[in-house]
Formats: structure tokens, sequence, C-alpha cells
């Protein structure tokens, strides 16, 4: 990995753009994954899916409360414990109360962002808990000590010449380029971790408040194994992933394998219902749900509920120009990248100035509001995100004097065109002002004009 | 031919990028109109359609320069000087029909709001304008070279038009077009973010400029000269041949005769 993640925004921006095998394993995943998506939903009606799967996202989160406290009594009834966090560090320490009641030392875990996003990983390991990713794009990534660089697949930034190279490096595997055997290698040591573990966690897709189960979508099967062979299980799911009926997590299902992988559903989705009851031939002892905050009251609070609608199908980031350039690594220490993360991640940060920069990495091309299966629109709250900023002086003073010498003259005829005038009297002064130069480094400027359009026109 | 009463009336927001840097492409629009049938006032006070303050954020200026604009457009065509707003780009246009929604969504601007939304449904991009209002199928533009169409993102996504330039290049039997690969990604202009993110802006440029090689085309067209600007600096910055040429120059061109000198420098 060429980027760091903890680096001031510009170098980790810089970082990537010079990468260039990060470059060749963006254009061809992402490539690769909009030709898929965009085959899939060609085969069906889209357009009423897209409808179908906003309408239930949005009746959701508008009945948010009444919903969770319907899916907290029923995951109770199915004999789960239901734990309720803040944020990330409630939710951590919920996790390690339950790992040290059980005297945890070994955990599996099904690939999860929102684990990510609360550092859960670090926050067992620093408790001498070892944790195993079992995803197997989770699993190379965690092999390499790097965090995902996308929601869905994980360890896209790396071409598989570099995981055949890591897997040489770090289990010893002789050199290959066939995915599947590295596939193979991988299955096999962690078909012992399932079993050695102690605690699966998973994070969760969609949680069906009518009969308090947990969903995790899955392609590899790993998250049955998760979710079932350990004694205890732990489901981590943001406040926002409930919905109310089975059939309405089905459909949504559906919408996020199309989207994702251009599957008509995944090979696996794990519904778990609670723990093993008496007669049951498997299943944990004990199954808990932390329902996490973290933010997301907030940002249901500030006007920004369109994107709590999002079920992380990242198809938006496999259309984003900027993201193919750049990966996930480039947004920073965030899961959540490409448009929707520029989004999502000021608005679950408790001082969103810290990442001031993730709105303004777009160029507002639309192309992700265009394929988002729930219909968010993303261009529009990265613009409502961008005047926030501004609005709390998070910008740069020198732009700030531009734009407001630019409306001055710009609401004032006179002064535009004396401006023109200027301009063209002193040269090319465009070129002399400071951010000009970020422009001309690799870009040349045309001339101004001898005279504008409205001087000749007013002379005819 | 018809008298000047019975001809639609259009004025033309010729936008602050085209005024300063581009005349020509002001002046091919104004022909374009005039010769497929349309009156064209000028009004002498526009300016700018506050996009560029907008976009990064600054909603209190980007409020002062769309006031503007509404000052000097709505009494024309509230008092029926002009049935249309037309200029050539498809970012301003957007800006007008879908932005100043969000521009004036406060209580406190409603007046404004309403201003907007009197204009909205009769601002067109150029060639919307001319394809959806006064029906032109083809034109007598001639080309010497291969032209590729880039249709610009705030065109194609904000307003959706996109059959329009395309069928005016296709119906223009002077004109002959290659594919561009890649057509619908971004340029990397996004205003203020070539040069806030210019190293970024500048990647994704290089690649639209791939593309346009690949083509094979001597010139790609396209309706925005905020990324003609952008495609031009690589491709001369980069010693390609090929040029960005703004659609009104394309159409207007004749005989070939033209093509040098009307090719955006």
């Amino acid at each position: 990995m060429t980027v760091d993640v903890n680096a001031p925004y510009r170098q980790r921006v810089s970082q990537a753009l010079q990468d260039d095998s990060l470059r060749t394993a963006l254009d061809r995943a992402t490539a690769r994954l909009s030709e898929r998506r965009a085959e899939a939903v060609a085969a069906i009606d889209s357009a009423r899916l897209r409808d179908e799967a906003r309408a239930i996202r949005q009746s959701a989160i508008e009945d948010l409360p009444r919903l969770l406290e319907q899916l907290e009594s029923n995951l109770i009834g199915n004999g789960c414990a239901v734990h309720w966090a803040r944020d990330a560090a409630e939710a951590t320490s919920i996790v390690l109360e339950i790992a040290r009641r059980n005297e945890v030392l070994h955990v599996v875990k099904s690939k999860s962002m929102v684990t990510e996003e609360i550092g859960l990983n670090e926050a067992l390991e620093e408790n001498g808990i070892e944790v195993v990713e079992t995803d197997l794009g989770e699993y190379i990534i965690q092999l390499a000590n790097e965090p995902p660089s996308h929601i869905i697949a994980p360890v896209i930034h790396k071409r598989v010449e570099d995981i055949s190279e890591l897997f040489h490096r770090e289990l010893g595997m002789p050199p290959t380029d066939d995915p599947a055997e590295m596939c193979g290698a991988a299955r096999g040591i962690l078909r012992a971790e399932f079993l050695r573990a102690d605690i699966g966690i998973s994070g969760c897709n969609f949680a069906i408040a009518e009969t308090g189960t947990i969903c995790v979508i899955t392609n590899e099967g790993n998250g049955r194994m998760v979710t079932s062979m350990p004694r205890v299980y732990v489901a981590v799911a943001g406040i926002e992933k409930v919905v109310s009926t089975a059939e309405e997590a089905i459909l949504l299902w559906q919408a996020a394998s199309r989207n994702a992988t251009g599957q008509d559903v995944s090979v696996y989705f794990s519904m778990s219902s609670g723990p093993r009851h008496p007669g049951h031939a498997d299943g944990p002892e004990e199954m808990h749900v932390v329902l996490l905050d973290n933010g997301r009251s907030r940002m249901l609070e500030r006007a920004y509920g369109d994107a709590a609608l999002c079920i992380r199908c990242g198809a938006c980031i496999n259309v984003c120009p900027v993201y193919r350039e750049i990966g996930g690594h480039a947004y920073g220490r965030t899961p959540y990248n490409g448009p929707i993360g520029a989004v999502i991640t000021p608005l679950l940060a408790d001082d969103p100035t810290t990442v001031r920069d993730l709105p303004f990495a777009s160029s507002l091309c639309g192309a992700c509001r265009d394929v988002c299966p729930v219909k968010i629109d993303l261009p529009r709250l990265l613009l409502d995100l961008r005047s926030d900023m501004t609005t709390q002086g998070a910008s740069p003073k020198l732009e700030r004097m531009a734009i407001r010498a630019y409306a001055r003259s710009m609401e004032r005829p006179a002064c535009y065109r004396l401006l023109q005038r200027l301009a063209r009297l002193v040269g090319q002064l465009p070129l002399r002002l400071p951010f000009m130069k970020d422009w001309t480094r690799t870009r040349d400027l045309p001339p101004l004009a001898s005279k504008s359009f409205l001087e000749t026109w007013g002379e005819e | 031919m018809l008298s000047n009463v019975d001809r639609p009336r259009a004025a033309l927001f010729v936008t602050c990028m085209v005024d300063t840097l581009y005349p020509h492409v002001g002046k091919a629009a104004q022909q374009l109109l005039e010769y497929y049938g349309a009156s064209v006032v000028i009004p002498e006070a526009q300016t700018c359609c506050g996009q560029p303050a907008f976009n990064a954020g600054y909603r209190n200026e980007a409020r002062k320069v769309a006031r503007h604009f509404l000052d000097v457009f709505w009494p024309a065509v509230q008092k029926g000087d002009v049935e249309a707003i037309v200029a050539p780009s498809g970012s301003c246009v957007a800006m007008v029909r879908v932005f100043y929604d969000v521009l004036f969504s406060d209580k406190a601007d409603e007046l404004d709001a309403q201003r907007a939304r009197d204009l909205q449904p009769v601002t067109y991009e150029l060639t919307q304008y001319l394809v959806d209002v006064l029906g032109v199928e083809q034109t007598a533009a001639r080309f010497s070279g291969k032209l590729t169409y880039h249709p610009c993102c705030h065109l194609l996504r904000e307003l959706h038009v996109d059959e329009q330039p395309r069928r005016l290049l296709s119906g223009s039997k002077g004109l002959e077009s290659v594919t561009l690969p890649g057509a619908d990604d971004c340029c990397g202009f996004g205003g203020l973010f070539a040069v806030k993110n210019a190293e970024l802006s500048t990647a994704m440029g290089r690649r639209k400029v791939a593309n346009v090689e690949a083509s094979g085309a001597d010139a790609v067209v396209m309706n925005d000269v905020s990324c003609m600007t952008h495609i031009n600096g690589l491709l001369e910055r980069g010693g390609h041949s090929c040029r960005a040429i703004h659609i009104a120059e394309v159409l207007t061109a004749r005989q070939g005769k033209d093509h040098g000198k009307s090719v955006s420098r």
C-alpha cells in the first residue's frame, strides 16, 4: 500500500496518483464491476426496483423509532441480548465486555464496514484478543496490515500479482497467478479458525423488525460460519439498517446484489434470529446485537436523511471517476469512500471539519446518482456539505476572498466589464493569481479575447 | 421568411466564460439562433449565473450573482419581450433550471424562488433549443476532419440533453463522426475542483484526452466551454494536434475553410 491513510488529504491523493499498479488494479476491478452491474440492471425492470427499494428505505427511516423498538423486542423475544451504543467507544466496550465475560481469546469476523467504522479490531487486539477476518478480501488486507479500500471489495486496490506476492511472503505459498489456488490456501487456514473461534462477529445488511432477524450478505459462506459456528455471535448494526418486513429485506438483498456485483442475488444470505434453542442442531449459544448510532441520528436530524437510505452496494464507487483515479485509501481513515463515503464520513464525524476535503473530492459529474439503487442524490448532498463547510469557515481565506470579489463584480455589470478590461491591460492577469498556478502546472490557459462578446455586440 | 413578429424570440445568455474567453462561440450561437429562425435579444447587463460560487459551497455569494441574473432576464420574459433564454452551456443552464431551487430554498428567498421558477421552463441549452423549440434536424455544417462528441456532465445528467446535440452532429451531412471511448466519463473540470484538486483533475482529464486520441478524431465537440478549456489545456500542453471545440463553432463552420480559424485557438 503506497497511500498512507493518516497523511493529509493532498498527500494521500498524490501518493495514490503516483501508484501505477494501484491504477491498474482499480481500472480492472471498477470496470468489471460496473459492466456486470449494468448487465444485471438491464436484465430487469430496474426503474421499478429502484422505486421500490427507495420506498422501503424511506419508510423505514421515517418510522425509525417504532421499527427499532419492534426490532429490539422481537430480538429479545428470540433470545438475543440487545445493546444500544451511542458512539464507537460505547460499542467497542460492549463487545469487549461480552468477550471478557466469555473469556474469549479468538474472534472470527465476517466483512463489516461498521466494525471498521468503530475500530473494533484494534480495540479487541489491544485487549489481547486475536481477530481473524474470514472474507477473502478482508483476510488478504489483514495479512497485509491494511484497511479496506472499498465497501464491498476491500482488496480492490491490489492486483492478483500483488496478492500472490503477499501470500508468498506471509504464508510461504509458492507464487501463483491463479486466484483459485490462493483462495484454496486461505480457505484451509480459515477453516481451522472457524473451529477455534469463541466469538463470531458480523455487521448487518438488514435488520428485520417484525421477526427480529439480522441479515448478512456474503458470497463465500463465511458469514454463515461466523454467525453459527462459534459459541457466541455478536452482530453490530447501524440503527439505519432496520426494515419492517422479511419481504422488504429480500427485495433490498436483490437490489444490493445486482448493483454491487451484478448477481441476481448473492450466493449466501444468512439470516440469524437468535441463539440455538433446545433441540436445535447448531447455532450459537448466545447472540448479541449491538445497535449503533455513532452520528446517525444527527445525520437524520440535519436534513441529510437521504444518506441514511444507503444499502452499501458500492455501485456509486465503481462508476466514480474520482475513485477510479485514487482508490479508497486516499479518502483517509474511513471505511466509507467514493461518493457515498465523501458524504457519510463528514456526516458521521464528530467534527466534520477534520474531513473537510472529502465533499470537495468530486467533480459533481452525477454518475453516482444515476446508478444508486435507492436514488440518493449524492451530488446534491455533496453540495450541501460544501455549503456547511464554508459556512463553518473551513475554507481557505484566499479562496473566500476570491469568491467574494467574484460575486461583487458579477452583480455589477460595470464592475465586471472593468475587470475584463483591466485583466487585458495587465496581460495574462489570471495566470498571476496564486490558485491559477494549480491550473497552469499541467494545463495551458487560453488568452483573454481582445474584445469580449458583449463589447463587440455593443459596438455593432 | 418569417416576419420579426412571428419569429420566436430568445434572449441569449452568453455566459461569463464565453463572453470573456470565447466571444466567437457567442457569435456562433447568435448566428445559429438567427439562421434557424429566432430573433435574438442580448441583454447587456448580463454577467454570470453564480455557479462557480455555488459549486464551491458559497451560497450567499452565489445568491447575489443569481439575483443579478434574475434581475436581468426575468423582466424580459415577464414582459413578453422574449419567450426563451438560451445559453451555449449545459452547466450554466443546469444552474438555473436545477440548482436555483436549492439556492433559493429558504422562505426568505421566496420571491427569488418564484422568479427562478418562472424562468426555469424557458431556459434552454443551445442545442436543446435548436432541436426542441426551433425543430432543427440538420445543419449545413462542414468540417474537414473526423469529429467525436463528449457529453458534458451537467448537460447529460442534470438536463438529460444528449440526443439533441448528437442528432445535430449526425444529421449534418458535412460532418464525419467517430465514437469516443468512455464518452460519458467526466473530463475532470468540475469548476473550482480543477484548481482545488488540480492533480486529480489532471489525471481525470488525461484519461479523457487518451480516449480522444484513441478515437482517432481530429476534434472533440462539446457543449460547454469550461470542459473545453480543460481538455484543450491538456491537449495543448501534451502537444496533441487534436482540439476540443464548442458545438456552436462546428455547426456554423462551412466548407471546411473556416476550420482552422474557428477552432478554439
